[in-house]
């Protein structure tokens, strides 16, 4: 189908995209990427009366390294992000996890931002920003806010964005020494959304000073495991987390982790996977990327 | 809201134009439409099927998830362009051969993702040929005869340059 009418204005600065949102608020939608709003317009499942295009305003895309975060500029499309020398280096994550979105065309127009304000369950951005501890900068006219990606998710295609407000750019914690980054996720095919998905960033070894004293030390600390296309919004597993906590990775740790998904998870069927299926997915995806983590980490 | 039509300036194929289009139209029924270069082709109108890829700016996209407005300034090549350069011959004569094509609808996508794969991968191997394509769908050939042809124009192309 093709899309309703709409109105179309393509603003050349932030100050001018923030005027727009606050003149029309729900009425209008900013088109980014255009990867996920186009189809629900196309659908008629959308029918926002005037679009802002927001791809000609300067500042928004790009990456950059802070101090000790990454930012991610909303625009910042993920072929780029896939392709990045300073993505790869400082949110190894990040680079694991693009070439897992979508096809090609749809990565090379597809952008950042827009995956975070979409919140598709089954989406991997949102699952690392969960994650890596990432922090999601709003603007509008009445100033900015900074929200953690713990508080930013709140349900299916739901987060704390308010209409008038726009997301300028992401901030993650830039990979340091000794932290190690895993993904991986099952789908019918190259590209699909995933069935379940999964994140994992921990440390392994000791920290900071203690490192030449510890050097022997091969113990697991901040454990993050972000699974996502098991609930409404991306999930930290605790308990597995916990299970690793303090310990090495082995194959010993590795099952008890996997035992402890249980407690942590309990998916939800969707049109093609039933929860049972997916239970035993979340449990078999652990432990690939624990071992494939146990195996890059040796070698 | 009013019907009013935007001013569109921009290079198709090398020439450049200058329209006024509905913000609602898409890019790929104002390539068919307006300039009648029917080879890009429209199946899903969701971003699913691939059958509108052409290359905006270089780069392959969907030209059923952009609206023709969003194309001021833009470069846009077609199946029909990129067939005219010469560019895609070696990799249209090994899928000629391979009978990689039935219907044909999946075609020109399918060709613009291969060529975009060759440029990125010079010689992929055969799973990498796969997700190559991976958004592209075809309902007639099973795939397996689109591979076989990519595969033998990359190798093809590795035999020249090894001369
Ligand atoms: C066939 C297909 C397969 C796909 N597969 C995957 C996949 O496997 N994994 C995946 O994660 N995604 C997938 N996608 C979606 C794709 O990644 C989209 O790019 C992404 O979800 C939305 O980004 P966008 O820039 O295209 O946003 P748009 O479509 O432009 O916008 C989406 C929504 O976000 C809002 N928005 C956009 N930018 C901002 C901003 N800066 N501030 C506030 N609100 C904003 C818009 O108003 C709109 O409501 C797929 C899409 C298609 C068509
Ligand atoms: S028509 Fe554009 S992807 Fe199917
Ligand atoms: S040849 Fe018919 S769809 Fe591919």
């Amino acid at each position: 189908m093709k899309s309703p009418q709409f109105d179309y204005v393509r603003p050349g600065s932030l100050d001018q995209v923030l005027d727009l949102l606050a003149e029309h608020g729900d009425e209008a939608q900013v088109i980014a990427g255009g990867q996920s709003l186009v189809p629900t317009m196309n659908m008629r499942l959308a029918a926002p009366s005037v679009l802002v295009d927001v791809n000609h305003v300067p500042g928004l895309a790009g990456v950059e390294l802070c101090g000790k975060w990454l930012r991610i500029g909303a625009l910042t499309r993920h072929a780029e992000i896939a392709c990045s020398p300073e993505v790869a280096r400082h949110a190894p994550l990040l680079a694991r996890a693009a070439p897992y979105i979508a096809h090609e065309a749809i990565r090379n127009r597809g952008t950042f931002g827009g995956s975070v304000a979409t919140a598709d369950p089954a989406s991997e951005w949102p699952a690392c920003c969960l994650t890596l501890g990432a922090r999601i900068h709003l603007a509008s006219r009445k100033g900015t806010r900074t929200i953690p990606a713990e508080d930013f998710f709140e349900g299916v295609y739901q987060t704390a964005i308010e209409p008038h407000e726009l997301i300028t750019h992401v901030e993650v914690p830039a990979a340091a020494d000794g932290m190690l980054y895993g993904f991986d996720e099952l789908a019918r095919r190259k590209g699909d959304y995933a069935i379940v998905g999964l994140a994992v960033q921990a440390r392994i070894g000791a920290k900071g000073p203690m490192k030449l004293l510890r050097r022997n030390d091969q113990r697991l600390s901040e454990v993050r495991l972000g699974f996502f296309g098991v609930a409404e919004t991306p999930v930290l597993a605790q308990q597995a987390a916990a299970a690793l906590e303090g310990r090495p990775l082995d194959a010993e740790s590795i099952q008890a982790a996997q035992s402890a998904l249980a407690d942590d998870l309990q998916p939800l069927s969707d049109l093609y996977t039933s929860a049972e299926a997916k239970t035993h997915m979340t449990r078999v995806l652990l432990g690939r990327v624990l071992h494939a983590l146990s195996g890059d980490h040796s070698a | 809201m009013s019907d009013i039509n935007y001013e569109l300036n921009l290079t198709v194929n090398g020439e450049r134009g200058s329209f006024r289009v509905s913000p609602r139209l898409s890019l790929a029924d104002f390539l068919r439409e307006e300039l009648h270069l029917t080879g890009t082709h429209v199946g899903c109108e969701q971003g699913a099927c691939g059958a509108c890829t052409v290359r905006y700016n270089g780069d392959q996209v969907r030209a059923c998830l952009m609206y023709a407005v969003q194309a001021e300034g833009a470069e846009v090549e077609t199946i029909e362009g990129i067939t005219e350069s010469g560019e895609l011959a070696a990799l249209q004569e090994a899928f000629h051969r391979n009978n990689a094509l039935q219907c044909g609808f999946c075609t020109p996508g399918m060709l613009i993702a291969a060529a975009d794969l060759l440029k990125h991968n010079p010689s992929p191997d055969r799973d990498q040929i796969r997700a190559g394509i991976s958004g592209n769908y075809c309902r007639c050939t099973g795939y397996h005869s689109i591979v076989d042809a990519v595969a033998e124009t990359c190798s093809g192309g590795t035999k020249e340059a090894t001369q």
